[in-house]
């Protein structure tokens, strides 16, 4: 967290080589582990609990699910195995300045050249955008608007052209970097027709991941705040034996599991590709996101005044909880998104 | 749950239901058969109206049973929480006498639990049981008695010894309602229904015999009978009844059930008709009003994430996991539920939200859940007490100081 890359390499490789987890959810024909949703999701719970740093969301959930979803079976063969093993870094950008997470606002320009495409245009909140090896745009063909003429593009972050800057984010346990493509080269990455699909779906699939990691996150914070409530003592009785504190933390640990439930509940949806899975995706992060921050609030509340210091580590939460918050979508935008998804 | 097993139980039911289902039969004839069969609560004990099954088994045999349409063993009411808590803790005599007539839907029951000077402080009830001879003479008052005004009889929570410390002194009885000294009078609520009675006891009558647990235990044993009851508050509907519904056996059902049911018509509208909201949005327009959007969708984000968090409670219970208070969970999810419907209903409904009546939305229906979900958060232990279970049990917080220990008789009391 405190250096440049954002995360600690050894960590990054024990996780790949000894736990094999950023191929989990990759078909074991492209070197991952062969499982999906479900055991992705319980791996960003578990990192989301613990406020793992590393790229982790980035290479796996984000990029590896854009290569599966879009790729050719040369291109997932090609580019898989690296990334399902740790050994490359990669990450998906879609978001542009304007902070906008409908892909039909994208406006980064990808032009036919005689060897594939040339990029131009900005993108920004591009988690570990400025450590991954391979980025993967979402871009659109000269002149189209709208959800028309999206697809997904691929190139080496150390390619002509590209301009990369680690901004200085409020969740220090999350990097993100603003990308500008000045005519830079990239691939196609699987094809032209309805490409806004697999960026969607991409799309949906982190959502429910990041809600899973957001529950994680947000149990932590209960059990952390249930832990200090039985040790503080404040007018001779520890702080959890009053009623205002006993129901503060009751109605958190409700929260809580609602959230996980329907987290839950949208992975599994997901990995039966269920019809309604992308409004459960939507319904998830919503309440996850709203879960999440009002843990970390009350988490604070609870502490006290050591709640509001810098060696308290329950600020990482709280940070992450409010970049979770925002990042693939704020809840109003996935609220809205759910009611157009369910016809309403 | 091996696959074998099931197979064998569906083939078993199966057979069972061919040779004796019958839908002219006389409801109570049936339900005879499926209580002495054992068909009826199939995860009950063997020798008691049951096969021991274990409840993932049990659900086999309800789908089967309601393949072929046949109608189940009396479910209704306070009925399946007096048989658990009989089963739990009832001497043979009891259980032999009570369980059978009341899957048979022969006898109706209901709860003599509160009191009006005792509401979340259960343990506090001062209605009192003296010994006196073969019986115990009881005098006091109960409050909030569900279906007392048609109940044969009632699991009642006395005190019965003065001196010893509050918890300490109950003994719980199932009492005759139909007798002289039972005095049950309706009580109307908020909402202009009277779902619900104060009932008087002058020196009523309870034969020795019919003392549930031990004298002073009746603490303990009504514990079961609320961890029961809060589980049934998870608001998950039961499963849909499939298959041909004629016969004399179905309509004297609907007659049953018509009767049990009258005075909780309300029932649905109190949980706050989460299920009416989207529909009502679309016939008045408030669907394109980007604000209710917004709050119509964080209430159905709530009441689905409600609805899956008492799946996975009942997921972990039909593993075999017990009762736990994870029901006080449920409970809790669904007062907010109702208490966000609400809100969403007013919105939607706007000005008319002042009318009521048959002129009114949807009939009188909005108006309806406007006035009676604030039951919710009261009825079968109010949410602040929830909190407290859910804080104190399942995270382990220590207890409130208490000022009600020692003997009863010197407690502070309304």
């Amino acid at each position: 967290m405190g250096t440049a890359e954002g995360y600690d390499p050894a960590v990054w490789r024990q996780l790949s080589e000894d736990l094999a987890l950023p191929g989990i959810h990759v078909p074991e024909q492209y070197g991952g582990a062969g499982f999906g949703m479900v055991e992705l999701c319980i791996v960003t719970e578990e990192l989301g609990r613990a406020l793992l740093c590393a790229p982790y969301f980035s290479t796996a959930v984000l990029a590896g699910n854009a290569i599966l979803n879009s790729g050719t079976e040369a291109q997932k063969s090609a580019l898989l195995p690296d990334l399902a093993k740790g050994a490359r870094l990669a990450t998906l950008a879609v978001t542009e300045p304007d902070g906008n997470w409908d892909p039909a606002s994208i406006e980064v320009v990808a032009t036919p050249g005689v060897d594939g495409y040339l990029l131009e245009g900005a993108k920004s909140y591009v988690l570990d955008g400025h450590v991954a090896d391979l980025l993967i745009v979402a871009a659109r063909t000269p002149k189209t608007v709208g959800r028309e003429g999206l697809a997904l593009f691929t190139l080496g972050a150390k390619a002509g052209g590209v301009e990369r800057r680690l901004l200085e984010s409020m969740d220090p346990t999350r990097k993100i970097a603003r990308i500008d493509f000045h005519g830079a080269p990239a691939s196609l990455l699987g094809n032209l027709d309805d490409g806004a699909k697999p960026i969607l779906r991409t799309l949906d699939q982190a959502a429910i991941a990041l809600a899973n990691e957001m529950v994680g996150g947000a149990q932590a914070l209960l059990d952390s705040a249930v832990n200090y409530a039985k040790l503080r003592v404040q007018f001779g009785r520890t702080i959890g034996s009053f009623q205002a504190i006993k129901h503060r933390l009751a109605d958190m640990l409700l929260d809580v599991e609602l959230a996980k439930s329907a987290a839950y509940y949208a992975a599994q949806a997901a990995a039966m590709d269920e019809p309604e899975w992308p409004a459960l995706a939507s319904l998830a992060k919503a309440a996850a996101s709203e879960t999440y921050l009002q843990t970390a609030i009350q988490c604070i509340q609870i502490h006290g005044g050591i709640g509001f210091t810098w060696d308290n580590d329950t600020h990482l939460w709280f940070k992450r909880a409010k970049s979770s918050e925002v990042f693939l979508g704020q809840p109003s935008y996935h609220r809205e998104l759910l009611m157009q998804r369910w016809g309403v | 749950m091996s696959k074998v097993n099931e197979t064998e139980v569906r083939a078993e039911v199966r057979e069972w239901l061919a040779a004796n289902w019958d839908p002219d039969m006389s409801l109570v004839e049936w339900r005879s058969k499926l209580a002495d069969s054992g068909w009826g609560m199939p995860q009950w004990p063997k020798e008691w109206y049951g096969r021991g099954l274990p409840h993932a088994l049990a659900r086999v045999v309800e789908e089967e049973l309601s393949n072929v349409g046949a109608v189940g063993v009396a479910k209704s009411g306070v009925r399946l929480l007096a048989a658990a808590t009989l089963l739990e803790h009832g001497s043979d005599l009891q259980k032999k006498k009570f369980l059978r007539r009341i899957l048979t839907g022969e006898d109706t029951w209901c709860q003599f639990f509160s009191e009006p000077g005792s509401g979340s402080d259960l343990a506090g009830a001062t209605t009192r049981a003296d010994l006196n001879g073969d019986y115990w003479i009881v005098n006091g008052q109960k409050v909030w008695t569900t279906s007392a005004h048609h109940a044969d009889h009632g699991l009642l929570l006395a005190r019965t010894d003065w001196d010893a410390p509050k918890h300490e002194g109950l003994s719980y009885f199932v009492i005759d309602v139909k007798q002289p000294g039972v005095d049950v009078q309706p009580l109307k609520q908020m909402n202009g229904h009277a779902s619900f009675n104060q009932v008087f006891f002058t020196d009523a009558k309870v034969p020795q015999e019919n003392l549930v647990g031990r004298v002073g235990e009746g603490w303990k044993v009504a514990m079961t009978t609320l961890a029961h009851e809060r589980r049934g508050a998870d608001g998950l509907a039961s499963p849909s009844k499939r298959g041909a519904r004629v016969g004399r056996i179905h309509a004297e059902e609907r007659a049953e059930t018509e009767k049990a049911n009258q005075p909780y018509k309300w029932y649905p509208q109190r949980a706050g008709r989460v299920d009416l909201v989207i529909e009502r949005a679309k016939e008045t327009g408030a669907n394109r009003d980007p604000h209710m959007r917004q709050e119509i969708a964080k209430l159905m984000i709530m009441a689905k994430s409600a609805e899956w968090t008492a799946r996975r409670a009942r997921a972990a219970q039909q593993q075999g996991r017990p009762q736990g208070p994870e029901g006080s969970l449920g409970k809790l999810a669904a007062s907010n539920v109702a208490r966000a419907a609400a809100h969403v209903h007013t919105l939607i409904t706007g000005t008319e939200a002042m009318l009521t009546g048959s002129g009114s939305p949807r009939d009188g229906i909005i108006a309806e859940i406007l006035v009676s979900v604030p039951a919710v958060s009261i009825a079968g232990g109010t949410d602040e007490i929830q909190r407290n279970i859910i804080a104190e049990r399942v995270l382990d917080l220590p207890k409130e100081p208490r000022f009600d220990t020692g003997p009863f008789r010197n407690v502070r009391k309304n």
